[in-house]
């Protein structure tokens, strides 16, 4: 009963503390008024009798506040006495708070913005049922000399995929997979278009419904049996308007009549792939070989099974791999035990994150300490505030206000500004998610998924909050501490400063220059790898002006490698009488670009080697005669192919620089030297040396390469083989880029055949900026927060040392009235920030010696304790904090001594 | 006037539920009848009355209803509930044992001893 009536009574006065207020204010008014009215019945007049009923009741307000109290409002009514209150001073000096909510509006958006990414591309699950058991079958082979350089590592071949999909105990479901450019033609103009062609189990493993129709399944895999094809959503919005009545229709993919059986669900991305169309793999097994390392594995692990256990698997199959398949008569299966196959199976989602989540880790760390800054700046402001206010707060301790309550109110107020921060804060996040979508690379995983989300929403929230609690804590602890006699003791007159007062502040400048050093260090050492990035040579010259198309002659369409051959050579020359096209040539791929490389062992002539033996591994490349020439890559020694090579079969071949020098000690003695593919097969002749090219990364070592001509002799004699179907068409113009040029360039190939599509036009300028795009991001990003850094570091020196100086005015008067030169004056406060700044300075490279390392993998052509940056950043802080002080010093100098003396 | 004694701290509550025991009181009224029952020989501080009051509701001991007064004012009504009842007589016993013994004590002469 009591507790329930007391319940009632505190429910009450929650739910409708105005109501309650007012029942006590007439309560205690009737209360004055019958007084009154015994009085005046007692012969008073009736004002004389109200003031004395007035005076017996007492303090009116103490008794209403005790009523509250008793009513079990206190603590809501104190809380909402102290919002208004704060609202009320941060209105009443508009100017501190304009920049105190700036600054946390910018530091909190800055955050709220990086964490949208980080929560999208990192946090989030992946799109798929029960993401966490996808994983992706990834292997190494540290016995494979060559491949160390694979980033994907040692990728699957089909007869490893038959193996595993059947002899595994861990896999709900297993398969490979790989990308391709297929033909779509006899829609409306000829097209290529992306798609992954897939095995049986992976989709599976994916488990998500199609949108239409059914997915691929095993009985599409059967060799040379009818081509059936599923359409991405987006493909079938584009081409076939949403059509229901597309399942059963037939296409023509590269030249075959393809039946469509199914259209992918949207939004859906194979692993981090957009595709167009998705074929099936028609494996035939009769004709399997071990080799053919081509496919990536993609697997859903039983529920309950750890990547160990499955690794465990993947180890105890790779025997039995090795003696259910052969390379061949006369080859030996056992040779693949000096690879050491390891697997390594990753989960799907770091798969696709790759080396970005190194990135988004440091921006989401660099952004972090810039809040921290920020926070300091608004601490400071804070404490300045505080400080003006001694003379209130104490008087209203001397009143009767407990500290308690005079905590509260300050942190009430900051936890205002956080809030208020926080909510401005979310709109520079929404446009700061907009502005890193567009400056973030365009390879960044996920991107389509990057949105200001209700997490990042709750991550606002409770960045406001604890930035409010940090920078509103050191100001109410130190002051609201009784210290009545002190402050009101100097009300009249502003004591001399004293140390202990600005202790805080000072603590803050350092903490602010240490961590302002810390950032622009990194900064500074992304500029430092940027620079060196500059400095590597491509391997091409004046990117500018390289125009690149992809071209595909499809089997299906034209059979017989000699007119494939003529048909590219056809092109070559109309292409060439492009006005404005200087040269043009193709080759399997230009640096960078990005496609599956192609790798090979090589035998050189004079090496032993025992029976069996797999020599190194190398990546090799088809081009065709000036395809250098027109790229810019230079000839070190030799000479180039020529046309007659090609037709005339002629076995020559040409080497990079690096792979000359490691078989034949120098380039000039690798000319006239043999190598071959395979011990079965003729020598052929090294012709030419070729400058190094990083062909995959410029941060990569530029891996040894073999270039053929673009036809070349079948493996086993009779005829030419192999032609390069797929390659990449290079013209060199003043005009690439440009739209009229490439109008032309479609017109010149399709009056050799109106079938051919082209694909990935783009200029090498593009390619190469893309392949740089991670580390200008990392760039732009660092150089923002350092930037940010430095602003907010300038700031806060100078706010303190201006301050420090208002405060000295009298102090600084005295001195000058008894002699002190002003030279004296601006030493004396320059040398107080300095110390300042040197102490942070120290600090910070402590700090930031630290930390770089973690920042490793992003750098390039510099360590991460490069002493030039160090110094350069050591240097331009202590001068960015002299030049803060350097004002407020003058301003001390400046200060007439009578004025200052007679000042209050 | 009779000489007043200022009341110890915890007899408020005792004198409250005393005086709205004897019919429903609102607030002036229960400082009357105080005066009243106690022959004006406690003095009460007018204002600290309602605190009491309102701690009293809270604890379930009192319940208030708005009502009219006899000079036709709105005014908020006291009377005691069955808990409040029961601890007035449980207080009332405890100080009647409480002044007993302490008129007891020091009503002993010497030769008691």
């Amino acid at each position: 009963m009591s507790l329930r009536s007391s319940l009632r009574s505190s429910l009450s006065s929650i739910f409708n503390p105005l109501r309650v207020e007012n029942d006590t204010d007439e309560e205690l008014r009737a209360h004055v008024e019958n007084r009154a009215d015994d009085l005046e019945r007692s012969g008073l007049t009736r004002a004389e009798a109200e003031r004395r009923a007035r005076i017996e009741f007492g303090a009116h307000e103490k008794f209403r506040e005790e009523c509250r109290e008793a009513n079990g409002a206190h603590f809501l009514h104190a809380l909402s006495q102290d919002f208004r209150f704060g609202l009320r001073m941060l209105r009443k000096s508009p100017g501190f708070t304009a920049v105190a909510l700036l600054t946390i509006a910018i530091g909190i958006g800055a955050n709220s913005a990086v964490f949208s990414v980080v929560n999208s591309v990192l946090l989030k699950p992946l799109h798929y049922p029960k993401p966490e058991d996808l994983v992706a079958l990834h292997q190494v082979a540290p016995g494979a000399a060559g491949l160390a350089d694979f980033e994907n590592g040692l990728l699957l071949s089909p007869s490893m995929y038959f193996t595993y999909a059947e002899q595994n105990r861990t896999f709900e479901s297993l398969g490979v997979w790989t990308t391709d450019i297929s033909n779509v033609t006899g829609l409306a103009e000829p097209e290529q278009v992306r798609a992954v062609v897939v095995s049986d189990g992976v989709l599976q493993s994916l488990s998500v419904a199609p949108q239409l129709g059914r997915w691929l399944m095993a009985t599409d895999q059967t060799p040379r049996g009818p081509q059936r094809v599923m359409l991405s959503y987006g493909y079938w919005q584009r081409r076939f308007g949403g059509d229901r009545g597309v399942v059963g229709r037939n296409i023509m993919v590269d030249s075959q009549s393809a039946e469509v059986v199914g259209v992918t669900p949207k939004g859906f991305r194979f692993v981090d792939t957009d595709f167009d169309l998705v074929e099936a793999l028609q494996f035939d097994r009769t004709k399997l070989i071990l080799a053919g390392f081509g496919f990536h594995g993609i697997a859903r692990l039983k529920a309950g099974t750890t990547i160990a256990q499955a690794n465990a698997d993947v180890a105890r199959m790779v025997p039995i791999w090795m003696n259910s398949w052969s390379n061949g008569p006369g080859t030996d299966p056992h040779v693949y035990e000096k690879w050491r196959i390891t697997p390594m199976l990753r989960p799907l989602k770091q798969e696709v994150t790759g080396n970005m989540s190194e990135v988004l880790w440091v921006v989401m760390g660099t952004i972090g300490l810039v809040m921290l800054i920020a926070c300091a700046n608004v601490t400071n402001l804070l404490l300045v505030r505080v400080e003006a206010r001694q003379q209130e707060l104490a008087v209203r301790t001397a009143l009767g206000a407990g500290w308690r309550r005079i905590v509260s109110g300050l942190l009430v107020e900051s936890l205002m500004l956080g809030v208020m921060g926080g909510v401005l804060g979310v709109a520079v996040a929404h446009n700061g998610v907009r502005f890193l979508v567009a400056a973030g690379p365009a390879n960044l995983p996920r991107l389509s998924e990057i949105s200001v989300d209700g997490r990042t929403l709750g991550f606002t929230l409770l960045l406001s909050v604890v930035s409010s609690l940090l920078f509103g804590l050191i100001p109410a602890l130190k002051y609201a501490r009784p210290r009545t006699s002190l402050v009101l003791g100097s009300v009249g007159r502003t004591i001399s400063t004293s140390r202990e007062r600005h202790r805080a502040r000072n603590v803050l400048v350092v903490a602010q220059v240490a961590m302002a050093l810390v950032l622009l260090v990194s900064a500074g050492l992304m500029i430092r790898t940027f620079q060196a990035l500059r400095t590597v040579d491509p391997g091409f010259a004046d990117a500018r002006h390289l125009q690149l198309m992809r071209i595909g002659i499809p089997d299906s369409l034209i059979h017989e490698t000699q007119r494939v051959m003529r048909i590219q050579n056809d092109i070559l020359d109309k292409l060439e009488a492009v006005p404005g096209v200087k040269s043009a040539a193709f080759g399997s791929e230009m640096p960078m670009e990005g496609f599956d490389s192609e790798w090979d062992t090589v035998f050189v002539e004079g090496k032993a080697y025992q029976k069996g033996e797999i020599p190194p591994l190398h990546f090799y490349k088809h081009m065709s005669p000036g395809f250098l020439a027109t790229a810019g890559t230079r000839i070190i020694s030799g000479r180039d192919f020529t046309w007659d090579d090609v037709y005339g079969l002629r076995p020559v071949v040409m080497v990079s620089e690096n792979l000359a020098r490691e078989g034949w000690g120098t380039p000039e003695n690798a000319i006239g030297k043999r190598l071959k593919e395979d011990l079965g097969l003729p020598w052929r002749e090294v012709i030419g040396v070729v400058q190094d090219v990083p062909e995959r990364a410029l941060q990569e070592k530029p891996p040894a390469i073999i270039y053929w001509p673009p036809m070349v002799e079948n493996l086993f004699g009779g005829g030419p083989a192999q032609p390069t179907r797929v390659a990449t068409f290079v013209v060199r113009s003043e005009r690439a880029g440009t739209e009229g040029l490439l109008r032309e360039m479609r017109q010149a190939v399709w009056s050799v055949n109106a079938s051919l599509p082209l694909a990935a036009v783009r200029t090498m300028q593009e390619v190469y900026d893309k392949s740089m795009a991670r580390t200008s991001f990392t760039l732009v990003m660092l150089g923002i927060a350092g930037a940010m850094a430095l602003l907010l570091g300038l700031i806060g020196i100078y706010g303190v040392i201006s301050y420090t100086v208002s405060q000295r005015q009298r102090e600084i008067g005295i001195r000058l009235a008894v002699g002190a030169q002003r030279e004296d004056v601006l030493q004396m406060v320059l040398s107080q920030g300095t110390k300042m700044a040197l102490v942070g300075v120290a600090i910070g490279i402590g700090v930031a010696l630290a930390l770089a390392r973690l920042m490793t993998g992003l750098l390039f052509g510099v360590t991460a304790h490069d002493p030039v940056t160090f110094a350069a950043v050591a240097a331009l802080l202590v001068s960015v904090a002299l030049l803060a002080c350097y004002i407020p010093a003058r301003r001390a100098t400046r200060v007439d001594p009578m004025v200052a003396l007679r000042y209050e | 006037m009779p000489s007043q004694a200022q009341i110890l701290p915890g007899m408020l509550d005792l004198l409250i539920l005393k005086a709205v025991s004897l019919g429903p009181l609102h607030g002036y009224g229960v400082l009357l009848r105080i005066e009243q029952i106690s022959q004006g020989a406690l003095l009460i501080e007018q204002g600290a009355l309602y605190p009491a009051l309102f701690r009293l509701v809270r604890q379930g001991l009192l319940k208030a209803s708005w009502g009219t007064s006899d000079n036709n004012r709105r005014a908020k009504f006291y009377e005691l509930t069955s808990a409040g009842r029961k601890r007035l007589r449980e207080e009332a016993d405890g100080w009647n044992r409480l002044a007993a013994a302490i008129a007891s004590a020091l009503n002993t002469r010497a030769e008691e001893v």
